[in-house]
Parts: C-alpha cells; sequence; structure tokens
C-alpha cells in the first residue's frame, strides 16, 4: 500500500461521496430520527398534561432537563446502537456495493492506485463521512437544546470539553463499526440491496433477539451476546453517559464494560477491513 | 517507431469455468512503442478479456504479461495507462466534468487537464450535464477522455466506436490516429475490420481465445494483385508469364489475376500492348482484411451477424 495513492483515492471517493444524494439522505434520516426522538417527542410530553405517556415514571423536571445542552452527549449516542447505527451500515453498503452495480471499480483500480489502496482509500472516506456527520449530529443537539434552555430560561451550559471529545469519539466509532461492516457485506456480496437487507435484519432483529433470550430463557448465550457489534455499542454508549436522566434509549445498556466495548468494536473494524481486503485483492473486477 | 516492446504476453491462459473452456488461450502479444497495435475478433473470442489482463483487472489462470516493462495491472504501469474496458463506467448523479475530477484524483494528475480531455472528445458544453443524462455516444467520448487525463504513453481502447453516429466515429478514428502520430502507443480492440484496417498497424486477429494471425495490416492483406481484361486472353497469357515482374497469372472470369507489384504496371500494360494484346481495363485488387478474417477463421456468418 502507498500512503500517497490512499489519499488520492480517499480525495477523490470524499468529492463523489459529497455530492452523492443517497448519501445525504442517509445523513437526514439520522438527524430527523435523533431530533424527534431526543427531543421533540419529550420536549411535547413535557408541555402536555400528562408526561408519564413518553417515559413512564419521569416527572416533568427530568423530561425538561433531559433535553438541556448539559444531556448532549446522551441525546446525540443514544439513538447510535441501533437505528442510526443501521444508517451507518447501510451508508458503508451503498458506498462500496454501488461500485458494483455502476461497474466503477474497473474505472477506480485502472487509474494507479493497488486494489489495497483503493480499499483503504475508500474505508477512510466512509470514516471520515461518518467522523463529519457525528459532527453534525451533535451540533443539531446542541442547537436544539440550547433554543429548549433558553425558551425555558434553563441552563444552557454544556457538557465538559472533555466529555464532549469523548462522547464524539465514541460515537464515531460506534457509527465506523457498522459503516465497516456495512462495507465489507457489499465487497463480500459484490451489491448493495443484500447487505443493506441483511445488515439491518441484524442489527434491527437477530441482535436484539440473541440479547433477550440469553438474558431470560439461556443464560448459555451470554458470551456470544457479549461479542456482538451492537451489544458492545450500547455498552459503549451507556459508558459514555453517566448522566443520562430516565430510562435509556433501546439498545443502551451496560453489559460489557466500556474498556471492552471499545476493543470489541475495534476489533470488528479490523475483521471488515480484512475480509473486505482479502476478496478485494483476490477476485477478478468485472 | 521503436523495437522497444511496451506490452509482451507470454502464453496468457484464463479459464473463468472448468466446464466451458479456457476464455484465453495461450495468447502471445508483443506490442512495439508508437504502434497503433488492433485487436480484431468477434464478441466473445477473448479480445476483452485479454484486455483485462494486461490492465490487472483479470488474473491470469496461467501466463505472464509486462506492460510499459512493469508487471501487468502495477501502479507503476497503470500510471502511463489510459484505457477503457467494455463500455465507460462512471458516477450516474456526478456530472461528465466531476466525473474526470474524481479519476483526476485517483490517478495523482493535476485537475487542470480535465477541461481540455472534455474538449478533446467535444464534450466542453455538455461537461456540467449528469453522466446518466448522456446519450451512448457521450459516455463513451467521455470514457476515452478519462482514458486520456493521464497523458499516457499507452492507451488501451475496447471498442471504442461502440454508440457513436457515423460522424462520432469518423472522429474518433481520426482521435486514435492522432494519438499514434502523438507517438503514444494505442491497442485498439474492435470487431469491426474496416476501423482496424483504416488506422491501425499491425493486428491480431483472435477467435475462440486464441491469436490466429498476427501481422501489419498490409502483410496480413496479401500482395496486390491486377486485373486485367485482355483480348485474346491466351496470347495475353503467354505474354505475361514471359515477363520477369509478373510472379503469377490466372483466369479469374473474363479477367486475368496478376501478382505483380503494383509499380510495374506501366511495364505490363507496355508488354501487352506491343505483343498485340487489347486491354480494355486494368485495375488494382486489394484483399479487403474483412476476406482475410473469414479465410482465417471462416466465421463469416458470425462477424455478419455481429457487425449487424
Amino acid at each position: 500500500m502507498n500512503a500517497a495513492h490512499i489519499i488520492d483515492v480517499t480525495r477523490a471517493q470524499l468529492f463523489a461521496l459529497v455530492r452523492r444524494p443517497a448519501a445525504w439522505t442517509i445523513v437526514a434520516a439520522m438527524i430527523v430520527l435523533n431530533q424527534v426522538f431526543s427531543f421533540v417527542i419529550p420536549y411535547l410530553s413535557y408541555r402536555s398534561a400528562d408526561p408519564s405517556g413518553f417515559d413512564a415514571g419521569a416527572t416533568p423536571e427530568e423530561l425538561l432537563a433531559g433535553t438541556l445542552p448539559a444531556q448532549i452527549v446522551t441525546n446525540t449516542l443514544g439513538g447510535f446502537p441501533v437505528f442510526a447505527g443501521a444508517l451507518a451500515l447501510a451508508l458503508g453498503a451503498l458506498v462500496l456495493g454501488s461500485e458494483y452495480g455502476w461497474r466503477t471499480f474497473k474505472t477506480i483500480v485502472t487509474q494507479r492506485p493497488a486494489r489495497l489502496s483503493v480499499l483503504a482509500g475508500q474505508m477512510l472516506a466512509v470514516f471520515t463521512f461518518i467522523a463529519g456527520t457525528v459532527v453534525v449530529l451533535f451540533a443539531m443537539s446542541a442547537l436544539t437544546s440550547t433554543v429548549v434552555a433558553l425558551s425555558e430560561g434553563e441552563s444552557a451550559a454544556l457538557p465538559s470539553v472533555g466529555h464532549l471529545a469523548a462522547g464524539y469519539a465514541g460515537g464515531t466509532l460506534v457509527l465506523s463499526t457498522w459503516a465497516g461492516i456495512g462495507a465489507a457485506l457489499a465487497i463480500v456480496l459484490r451489491s448493495v440491496a443484500l447487505p443493506v437487507g441483511l445488515g439491518i435484519v441484524w442489527a434491527l432483529g437477530i441482535e436484539n433477539l440473541l440479547s433477550a433470550m440469553a438474558r431470560t430463557v439461556l443464560s448459555a448465550l451470554e458470551p456470544m451476546r457479549d461479542v456482538l457489534p451492537g451489544v458492545n455499542a450500547g455498552s459503549l454508549v451507556a459508558a459514555l453517559t453517566p448522566e443520562r436522566i430516565g430510562s435509556s434509549a433501546p439498545g443502551v445498556a451496560e453489559t460489557v464494560s466500556g474498556g471492552r466495548a471499545v476493543t470489541t468494536l475495534l476489533a470488528y473494524v479490523v475483521v471488515a477491513a480484512v475480509v473486505a481486503a482479502w476478496c478485494h485483492r483476490r477476485r477478478d473486477v468485472a | 517507431m521503436t523495437a522497444s516492446p511496451i506490452i509482451e504476453a507470454r502464453g496468457l491462459v484464463k479459464l473463468y469455468d472448468q466446464s466451458a473452456g479456457p476464455a484465453v488461450d495461450h495468447v502471445d502479444l508483443t506490442v512495439h512503442a508508437g504502434e497503433i497495435y488492433g485487436f480484431l475478433g468477434p464478441n466473445g473470442a477473448g479480445k476483452t478479456t485479454t484486455l483485462r489482463m494486461l490492465l490487472g483487472l483479470v488474473r491470469p489462470t496461467s501466463g505472464t504479461a509486462t506492460v510499459l516493462g512493469e508487471p501487468a495491472g502495477s501502479p507503476s504501469a497503470l500510471a502511463r495507462t489510459g484505457s477503457m474496458i467494455e463500455g465507460p463506467a462512471f458516477y450516474p448523479y456526478l456530472s461528465g466534468r466531476d466525473n474526470l475530477r474524481v479519476v483526476a484524483r485517483l490517478a495523482g494528475v493535476p485537475a487542470d487537464r480535465v477541461d481540455p480531455a472534455l474538449a478533446t472528445v467535444d464534450l466542453t458544453g455538455r461537461g456540467r450535464d449528469r453522466f446518466s443524462a448522456y446519450s451512448l455516444g457521450m459516455k463513451q467520448r467521455l470514457g476515452v477522455a478519462a482514458a486520456l487525463l493521464k497523458d499516457p504513453e499507452l492507451v488501451v481502447l475496447d471498442e471504442p466506436t461502440n454508440g457513436l453516429d457515423p460522424a462520432g466515429m469518423r472522429d474518433m478514428r481520426a482521435l486514435v490516429v492522432e494519438l499514434g502520430r502523438q507517438g503514444r502507443t494505442v491497442i485498439l480492440s474492435s470487431h469491426l475490420m474496416a476501423e482496424v484496417q483504416e488506422v491501425c498497424d499491425r493486428v491480431a486477429v483472435i477467435a475462440d481465445g486464441r491469436i490466429v494471425a498476427e501481422s501489419t495490416v498490409e502483410a496480413l492483406r496479401g500482395g496486390t494483385s491486377l486485373l486485367v481484361a485482355a483480348h485474346p486472353t491466351d496470347r495475353a497469357t503467354d505474354v505475361l508469364r514471359d515477363l520477369d515482374v509478373v510472379d503469377d497469372v490466372r483466369r479469374q472470369g473474363t479477367d486475368l489475376r496478376i501478382d505483380a507489384d503494383p509499380r510495374h504496371t506501366a511495364s505490363i500494360v507496355r508488354a501487352l500492348v506491343m505483343s498485340g494484346v487489347d486491354i480494355t481495363q486494368v485495375r488494382r485488387d486489394e484483399r479487403q482484411l474483412e476476406d482475410v478474417f473469414f479465410e482465417i477463421t471462416g466465421r463469416g456468418n458470425e462477424l455478419e451477424e455481429v457487425a449487424s
């Protein structure tokens, strides 16, 4: 692999990615879901006569406190283990899988960079886009929570820089893990639709099923549950948001320690990259 | 033209499926610097698979190939090679110009080469349009523009006139000839024999994955004959057989076919007239590459279907 070639590919891929409507549709979906579930519904519940409808047992004061700037790490990361993760998986599959559908891989790999440099550059572009997306999600959370705080006369103080940085890094790792899995599936299956379908069924269905079974009827499944990507993403988010008020978002639970979750998620990124590289290097390009 | 080989392939074999037989079967190729090299054969003959192996898109089952002195498909070879294989492939949501910017970044060449490349293929006015809105011919031309972005020493074009209208085909052939004049080596794959005959210096004919002939266009077409309508024919035949400059004389209908260097036409005519033979017509008869191809491969019907 050649570092200069990897940077060339990353620049080219980012140039194309930021002009791709589908990528912004995914980012928009993440923003909308985050805003609706972290701010709009809690705030409307707080303003309504029956606040218990949204979060049973939470007082109006707790609902309002949960939407303030002090909670932006919790509110931004809350959806990452499940819905944002699934969308990141779709993004990774979309970026790499489309190259097969449009047959643009042949255009890319006949320019100059070697195949592994091409793959490294493409993955780096996806992770860079994810990192930018997490910045946007934090910014939107900060904006909305500040508006709520100012309109309700509450404190608009943000968490410490250290807490924000840890939240940002953790969130980027969670989404990068899912995006890396999506990209690897796209390369293995050489398509977009199948990896997106399989990935989302896994992220939203099978993981929850396995977790529930391990928790309730089959404790022998616990070791397997503890290495699942969604479970580790939820554990990392739980570790990064000790200040959360009320019940946790779906998928956020301290099943394993934060340190172990980071290690497991990084391992998923590495395994995804190795599997993708192995397939990408040995296969003919149609 | 120099003798240094730009491409050297030895014993290239590609087997996609054991039961189907090899797509490419022990192909040897040598292409020299500055040549316009034609790769001629019907669809499915193995042209594109061979070119894919030379560009590193497909790994040979066996055999070796070097391109520009480097292993085929290596970054150092690709950096000096522009190519368009089996039709252009670009991002449909990007404009033609933006697609070339992507290619420029991938190739590590300055973005200021994009507009001249668009101008070369006459797409300047449509550079802002999305690739998905391009006609087949425009897509083809954008593919050629992308191939030229690197200012390559070697240009590999697979069926570049597909989808082009007659004027576009003429312009594309002129462009290929111009690339050769600029000193670039060009490999042109085509199933259109007139195209190969018009622009190529040397030709390889491929059928069923094998190179069945490789030579200059002139050598493949063979020597030029003269067709002479003369009376009396027997007297003319005797006179011609006595001439040193005539290699052979045969009857062809009411005419005589004479194998001889066309530069001797005047002396041949003079000898016949001086011998009292009346001549009503003398014309050169050149075999077309198409005739040669049919002779070599026995695939006349198949190729006619392809051409239609």
